[in-house]
């Protein structure tokens, strides 16, 4: 196992110069300390329809591939059109048969015993998802396989509790609802589109990403391991077309869809003149606004955090920083400090801060965005950090005299990229931050009470993280304004979504 | 020799102000035996970018007006259409309607802007709420208007229905542009008067008249426009969805020929004003 600390630099280090800093990497080794679980991977995945795992009626897979290693990890079922239909007819018969007419209490036991097997199996889920997708194996074991089963306990309690969900009104199942997830959280992501849908007393024909189908696949273990009645909940495994397919079926009455705004746009599209309901958790493009008052040692934390955390795959990243003029010179010195002891390596090593990239397209998508702002004229500052020979891995980076019209300070990245722009007052803060069609989350740091209220209320998005960043409960809506899409996730808002009032 | 009347010349209302089409186009409205009545405006799509300009200005302005005062006003314009319900009731009149039911549809839109009245101060205590997550943090989530509401008015009810539509929207701190039924247009005439008598800040509500054929492409692609709410045909219905793709702005699109019976009960909802809210969800650590 490659450690990441390399020995070259541990003997150069200082030259018996007092250190400035206490650089952990320059100093000493660490030993690897991979995590050992046994993910337990198949060989091959198949489709999961009408509560069985069958064989894709083209007869055709695709591989799955390890970002760390760039070795096949197993192969995929690829859905066709008639594998979706099969899979939509599957979930209506449910819905009509035995979802649709069971009482709530019932559907609760439902999800709550599907949260707790998936904490029996916890660790294996975590090893399966690092493996799968990249990220860092410390982030699946406590973020997103604990998030992932506190999302399905969450929802359990609401299915005999509906009537409090739109008051004045009585709710309704809308009956099967296509849900297409992406490849940054692809457990919790499952999680986070299951839960309610179920809970409300909808089937479901879900997608995950074509990079990582795995940890769904393993969750239809838990679903029959669970006794869900078949057809409740089904998984079809492939790329875009089997996407296509799913958006274009004529039965499901919903399409809940978590991936980019350019994606969402064209699903949007795709379902004009169409009665189909949609919810939409799209792209982002986030402020995080630091105050010169603000704790700066922990808004640095906060800023690392926010664009570093799965290596900047995330729609609400914190990939804009405005920081405030007197502090900006501190606190990218100090940023430039921290990236250097973040260890970007081996995601199953359990000291790994910053994961693979999850895929080859997507890192190229990344350096080929991060060559446009060297090359409008930002300054790039990356980590010396080694990396890897093999595998997608990309260096924490980070921009400073970013203009707002760089394409860095514009678009999203989606990589662990960080754009630094300044602002003098609290005006031109809000100002800066909402200058974009997106409009997902924020962040503000500042010792002031009555300003973090007052940018909380000025700032056009979904989601406020207030001397925090990167904050998640099953309880707390989350979603965008503008081009982040629309409808909210999680909490009684989310349920909502997933409804009809009658 | 008996009086010749002095007869109006309809304007639209925009920007708290009475203008004609920029385009100098209007279309002949008849009454209901079929004689001449009136010049409606014909508006265009410039027309229909001037009012987003409009409601852009008096946008923030609106939205930051306490619950309590957006309540009082709403009320206010009640006050004004009660006042003024036989006027109404002979624009709608105009359109055919008997005596009865223009006047049945009269106290009908009256009483549907004393219920979004006092909706204004109550609603975020439904919709948002507190959460508890499992984390040392304050988190809560409170409404928000999107921005500007285009909103499309059936032909049917054509003072009601334009109301329903766009008071559930500004209750909230929204800001509309609203294309009024081509058939029966007048009615949207004499409300702009009652709007501009009311305390309902200019460019809050922009009413325009004219035909939809040329109008609906621009509601549907124009960015400024965050949602729409619209009754409308099918092929109307996928034109703004389309258009609506571009920017992901948000659709409220009922069926035309569903027929909504805007009399019912059904169509005055919390919901309907939580249609045009954006939910924000903010964490504020606890700590000493």
């Amino acid at each position: 196992m490659p450690t990441l600390a390399s020995k070259k630099r541990k003997t150069t280090a200082r030259n018996g110069r007092p250190a400035p800093e206490l650089i952990f990497g320059d100093l000493w080794d660490f030993d690897p300390a991979p995590e050992t679980a046994d993910p337990k991977l198949k060989p091959r995945y198949e489709l999961f329809i009408n509560g069985k795992f069958v064989a894709p009626k083209s007869g055709k897979y695709f591989d799955t591939i390890n970002p760390a290693t760039e070795r096949k990890l197993a192969e995929i079922a690829l859905a066709g059109p008639a594998d979706v239909d099969a899979a939509c007819r599957a979930a209506q018969r449910a819905y009509d048969n035995v979802w649709g007419k069971l009482s709530g209490r019932e559907r609760a036991k439902y999800l709550f015993r599907i949260a707790r097997l998936l904490q029996d199996r916890a660790r294996e889920f975590a090893v399966a998802e690092t493996m799968d997708g990249g990220k860092p194996i410390k982030e699946s074991r406590d973020f997103d396989v604990p998030m992932a089963a506190a999302h399905f306990f969450y929802h359990a309690g609401w299915a005999d509790k509906l009537e409090y969900v739109a008051p004045g009104r009585r709710v309704a199942p809308l009956g099967v609802v296509a849900q297409v997830i992406p490849w940054n959280f692809p457990l919790l992501m499952c999680a986070w589109k299951l839960a309610p849908a179920l809970a409300m007393g909808n089937c479901v024909v879900l997608k995950p990403a074509e990079t990582t189908s795995i940890t769904a696949l393993k969750l239809a273990e838990i679903i029959q391991d669970a006794g869900l009645p078949p057809g409740v909940v089904n998984f079809v495994t492939g790329a875009g077309a089997t996407g296509a397919a799913l958006m274009a079926h004529p039965i499901p009455a919903k399409v809940a869809f978590t991936g980019s705004t350019e994606v969402g746009k064209i699903i949007m599209r795709s379902l004009a003149g169409t009665d189909k309901k949609m919810t939409m958790e799209l792209g982002g493009k986030a402020a995080n606004i630091v105050f010169d008052d603000a704790p700066l040692d922990q808004a640095v934390e906060g800023i690392i955090n926010g664009i570093f955390f799965n290596q900047g795959h995330v729609c609400c990243a914190g990939s804009r920083l405005l920081v405030h003029e007197p502090v900006a010179a501190k606190v990218i010195a100090k940023l430039k400090q921290r990236i250097k002891v973040l260890r970007v390596g081996d995601p199953l090593d359990k000291n790994t801060d910053v994961g693979a990239i999850n895929s080859k397209e997507q890192l190229a998508k990344i350096t080929k965005l991060v060559a446009s702002g060297v090359k409008e004229g930002a300054e790039i500052y990356q980590s010396p950090c080694p990396l890897p020979a093999k595998g997608w891995y990309f260096r924490p980076t980070i921009f400073s005299n970013v203009a707002m019209s760089h394409r860095i300070a514009r678009e999203e990245i989606f990589g662990p990229v960080l754009s630094i722009l300044t602002f003098r007052t609290v005006d031109e803060a809000i100002e800066k931050a909402n200058n974009t069609a997106y409009g997902l989350s924020a962040g503000v740091w500042t010792d002031k009470g009555s300003r973090i209220l007052k940018m909380s209320t000025e700032l056009k998005a979904g989601v406020v993280w207030a001397n925090s960043y990167n904050k998640f409960d099953p309880t707390s809506p989350f979603g965008g304004y503008k081009e982040s899409g629309f409808g909210r996730e999680g909490g009684r808002q989310g349920l909502l979504d997933y409804c009809q009032l009658v | 020799m008996s009086r010749l009347p002095i007869t109006k010349t309809p304007k639209v209302y925009v920007g708290g102000a009475f203008i004609r089409s920029e385009s100098a186009r209007v279309f002949p409205l008849q009454d209901a035996a079929g004689n001449f009545y009136a010049n409606i405006p014909q508006c265009t799509r410039k027309d229909l970018r001037n009012a987003v300009e409009a409601a852009a200005k008096a946008g923030p302005g609106w939205a930051k007006r306490t619950a309590y005062n957006r309540g009082q006003i709403l009320y206010r314009l009640g006050e004004m259409l009660e006042a003024r319900a036989s006027e109404l009731a002979a624009a709608i009149q105009l359109g055919g309607a008997a005596k009865a039911a223009a006047a049945k549809e009269v106290t009908a839109t009256v009483d549907r802007l004393i219920y979004y009245a006092g909706w204004a101060d109550k609603y975020e205590q439904v919709l948002g709420n507190v959460n508890p997550v499992a984390a040392p943090y304050f988190n809560f989530t409170v409404t928000e208007p999107m921005g500007i509401v285009g909103v499309i008015a059936p032909d049917e009810a054509p003072l009601l229905a334009l109301l329903s539509l766009i008071v559930p929207a500004i209750t909230s701190g929204n800001t509309v542009v609203a294309l009024a039924s081509s058939t029966q247009p007048y009615p949207a005439i004499v409300l702009g008067e009652l709007l501009a008598t009311s305390d309902l800040p200019g460019g809050v509500v922009n009413l325009l008249t004219g035909f939809r054929k040329e109008l609906v492409p621009t509601f549907a692609t124009h960015t400024h426009l965050r949602a729409v709410s619209a009754v409308v045909g099918a092929d109307e219905r996928k034109a703004l969805a389309l258009g609506a793709a571009d920017s992901v702005k948000r659709t409220r699109l009922l069926k035309s020929e569903a027929q909504p019976d805007w009399y019912a009960d059904t169509a005055q909802s919390l919901y309907a004003v939580r249609d045009f809210l954006e939910y924000k969800t903010t964490w504020h650590p606890i700590g000493a």
